[in-house]
């Protein structure tokens, strides 16, 4: 079964997620919800490549809306136990130089990880989010899958840079990215809280790549992090409420699936996301619309948006002494099976990894097995990082 | 018993921009045919953004400033949660913590003396679209979503119907003549919020909410059934009055009680992540109030001050337009009441012939100012000034050009004017020995035949004085 959801060139040497729109591409976001959607446009990250000379070779299998983290639970997807993200797989494969996917709460990054090639989460507001399939508003963002540092720094400078068409892009005049650079004496903190979440094999990976780091003059450092799990608390709040109101507008009446039987407006609406959605979106959707709802606001997301500015100003202290941190990934390097109905549950105990850089818009990149987050605008430190150990024995 | 009402008013009133307030779709008057004005925005199509339109947030920085208001310098975008077919996102973008004005006010000129009305808050916001029901069929109009409207709260101040009535009409001209919406039949929506109490009580009554009314008429009427449904309760128990919302009727002249009072509607309403927080500063704001229309009120009495008849003040404040154009022309330099002229008689001459209105008017201020300063300057008496406006109007051409081309601006010297007048004297011998006797009419006709044999080109003050001096010894 193939990888894509839809192949639209064989010479193409770019994929995308099916999260991000190709103009009169299927585009269905792994959900039954907008089956034989076509979108009118193409997103902007998607036009700045094919004006650069790139071909799109095809949309590949997301899990619904992104939300599960490797994938797995796409409505189109009907091969069962791949755990694997099909985007990490297809240039992990070599059969395309690089892929973009939305990462919302980290799926990506975990899919990189688990099929050994780097995906760069940037700094939110510099890839602009115009023609992505939007849940998460406030902490989404497009990035770059490739087979290694330096293919991430080609790509992102292609579609990084200010859009008109997107309210939160960022007024840079333009960005460089440089997985080349000097790293010799650059400070990087393993945080301790999340070395011991993770299993041995993991554990062991990252101190390997420590190693690799100080024998590139890297001075590592292991840190405690206290907030790692408050902030992938909050990061779940925020994301469930704005993904449950984003995901509002598929209803049934003007695009994509709509129910076979109804009587009358509020069985059509019931009844269309009853049978278009998947248990995780559902779960998603009944979580974010709690911790919006008038009793539970100031107690949850009110909350939330404030705790959001505590780790943001604690992480900026640890960004003070260190040029990055290095964590874990994923907790393992391989996952058996598990049922959707848990998925909900699975989702927020891996994020734990993942979301800070999601909730506080910092950048994180994943390369080896292991990720590297640092602060606002480091994405060359991040790159030049990994690209050090990526050289190694060449 | 004497009861005292109370009423408080939420105001809808779509403003007049060129786009949308989040897409660049062009606004309401755009649209011709249902769905003829929609994009994958404001459709609520995956994968578009709303942009914030920054004309909207001049508008409604504008419309604070006419009604008194502190001007937020940080306003935000909430979303407000709920499904209906017209509304394509199934959430609303609208403004709850961070309005863009608050804590404004209005004074009411009303029958019983002057009014105080406090503006609680303007915020901005989308409108939703319209459905149309076909038989068993329903069908969705997504023309009017996301065409920008504002919204403004006022204090429960209102003591009567007259009361709201001279607001609303208050802030129609206002905000007609100040460009900030039309305000025609539909673009002004009401929802009254409506209480009675015994007089000389402080505390409010129960307090019902009349939805979505669109006409001064119904609003009036609504308000005086509201209010004595409410004093009968009260006074002869006919029934317990509930906080409710209640629609009103306007075949029946009654108001209803809306469906599902039995739950509140939670919104749930959250920060839009979206869209920035805008930032309004000094410089934004000076620039914002530098080109704010002056007030109806301070405007009209600047055009009195300028000499200008009241019967064209009522003209020009009630037209935005015109009194805009007569603005700008002054600006250039023209005298205020000689240009009200121009325009109110002059121009509304010439449009009278063509069937149209003072509204259908189509001329620059530049070009205006030139045909006004032309004749000022005496390049051209009034006749030929006029004959060039009548030209500019119905062929729209260029008005110095146009002079030049029927050589109505060729300048006649007055030994050339002397020459032809004593030429016209002993032509007309009879009309001068008439006029010598005392016929004054004849002086009249001997000066048309010299501006005859000039073709209407010379300076008709010269050639009276002229005659004058000639037949009056003067």
């Amino acid at each position: 079964m193939s990888l894509y959801t839809t192949q639209l060139s064989e010479q193409g040497t770019v994929a995308v997620d099916d999260m991000i729109l190709v103009k009169g591409a299927q585009t269905g976001a792994g959900s039954h919800m907008l089956e034989g959607f076509k979108p009118l446009f193409s997103a902007e990250a998607v036009t700045r490549l094919e004006k650069s000379g790139y071909t799109i070779s095809g949309k590949t299998h997301v899990g619904e809306f992104g939300l599960d983290l490797v994938g797995e639970f796409s409505y189109y997807n009907k091969q069962e136990g791949t755990l694997k993200g099909a985007a990490a797989e297809l240039v992990a494969q070599g059969a395309v130089e690089a892929a973009l996917g939305v990462d919302m709460i980290g799926a990506p990054r975990r899919a990189a990880a688990l099929s050994g090639v780097d995906f760069l989460k940037p700094t939110y507001g510099t890839v602009s989010r115009y023609g992505i399939i939007s849940c998460a508003a406030s902490g989404e963002q497009l990035g770059v899958y490739a087979k290694n540092a330096e293919g991430i720094a080609e790509i992102m400078g292609v579609i990084a840079g200010y859009d008109e068409k997107d309210g939160t892009c960022l007024k840079e005049e333009s960005y460089t990215y440089d997985a080349k650079a000097s790293v010799t004496g650059k400070k990087v903190a393993i945080v301790k809280e999340l070395l011991e979440k993770a299993d041995d094999v993991t554990r062991a990976n990252v101190n390997a790549y420590a190693e690799k780091l100080r024998a590139n003059g890297v001075v590592v450092e292991e840190i405690s992090l206290d907030i790692v799990d408050v902030a992938n608390t909050t990061w779940q709040i925020l994301m469930t409420a704005e993904t449950c109101n984003n995901v509002s507008r598929y209803d049934g009446v003007k695009f994509g699936y709509r129910a076979k039987e109804y009587k009358n407006i509020d069985e059509l609406y019931v009844n269309s996301r009853t049978e278009g959605f998947n248990f995780l979106t559902k779960a998603v959707i009944l979580y974010g619309s709690d911790v919006l709802s008038k009793n539970r606001y100031d107690d949850c997301y009110g909350k939330a948006l404030k705790v959001r500015r505590v780790v943001a100003d604690r992480m900026a202290e640890v960004f003070a002494r260190y040029d990055a941190v290095l964590t874990p990934a994923c907790a393992k390097t391989a996952y058996e099976a598990y049922d959707m109905k848990d998925a909900f549950v699975k989702v927020f105990e891996e994020s734990i990894f993942t979301a800070v850089a999601n909730l506080i818009g910092i950048p994180a990149l994943v390369s080896g097995g292991v990720q590297l987050m640092g602060k606002q605008f480091s994405e060359s430190v991040l790159l030049s990082l990994a690209g050090s150990t990526e050289r190694i024995g060449e | 018993m004497k009861y005292e009402l109370v009423i408080g008013l939420e105001t809808h009133v779509e403003l007049s921009t060129e786009s949308k307030i989040f897409c660049s779709c062009g606004g309401h008057s755009a649209s011709k045919e249902p769905n003829d004005c929609v994009c994958p925005a404001c459709s609520g199509m995956p994968g578009m953004l709303p942009v914030m339109n920054k004309r909207v947030v001049e508008l409604a920085v504008t419309a604070g400033l006419m009604l008194n208001c502190e001007i937020s310098r940080y306003t935000t975008f909430d979303k407000k949660n709920y499904y209906y077919p017209d509304l394509p996102c199934a959430y609303q973008i609208t403004q709850l913590n961070h309005p863009i004005c608050t804590n404004g006010c209005v004074t009411l000129k009303t029958s019983e003396g002057e009014r105080d009305i406090h503006i609680k808050q303007i915020h901005m916001e989308e409108d939703a679209g319209k459905l149309v029901h076909a038989g068993k069929a329903s069908f969705v109009d997504f023309n009017r979503t996301s065409v920008p409207l504002i919204e403004i709260v006022t204090q429960p101040d209102f003591r009567s119907a007259e009361e709201v009535l001279v607001y609303l009409n208050k802030l129609k001209s206002m905000f007609r003549s100040g460009g900030i919406s039309e305000c025609e039949e539909g673009a002004m929506r009401c929802d009254v919020n409506i209480s009675v109490r015994p007089e000389g009580s402080t505390e409010f009554g129960v307090r019902t909410e009349i939805k979505n009314m669109a006409s001064f008429e119904a609003i009036e009427k609504a308000i005086k059934y509201e209010a004595q449904r409410h004093i009968d309760a009260l006074e002869f128990e006919t029934e317990e009055l509930v906080q409710e919302t209640r629609r009103f009727d306007d075949a029946s002249g009654k108001t209803f009680a809306m469906r599902n009072k039995e739950t509140e509607a939670d919104y749930r309403y959250f920060p839009d992540a979206n869209l920035m927080p805008i930032i309004i500063d000094d410089a934004w704001l000076e620039q914002i109030k530098a080109a704010k229309p002056v007030a109806v009120d301070e405007k009209a009495d600047a055009y009195r001050e300028a000499g200008i008849s009241e019967k064209e003040i009522d003209m020009l404040i009630h037209n935005h337009k015109v009194s805009k154009l007569l603005d700008d022309v002054v600006t250039l330099g023209c005298n205020a009441k000689n240009a009200a002229g121009w325009i109110l008689t002059d121009c509304a001459g010439v449009l009278r012939k063509q069937g149209k209105l003072l509204g259908d008017l189509e001329i620059t201020a530049e070009e205006l100012s030139t045909i006004i300063k032309m004749v000022d300057e005496n390049k051209v008496n009034r006749a030929s000034g006029r004959k060039i406006l009548t030209a500019v109007l119905e062929e729209g051409v260029d008005p110095v050009a146009y002079c030049k081309e029927n050589e109505l601006d060729s300048q006649v010297d007055a030994s050339t004017i002397e020459t032809i007048m004593d030429r016209v004297i002993s032509e007309n011998a009879q009309a001068v020995e008439d006029y010598r006797n005392g016929k004054v009419k004849a002086k009249q006709a001997i000066f048309g035949a010299c501006m005859r044999e000039l073709k209407n080109t010379a300076d008709t003050a010269v050639i009276k004085s002229l005659l004058d001096q000639k037949l009056d010894g003067k």
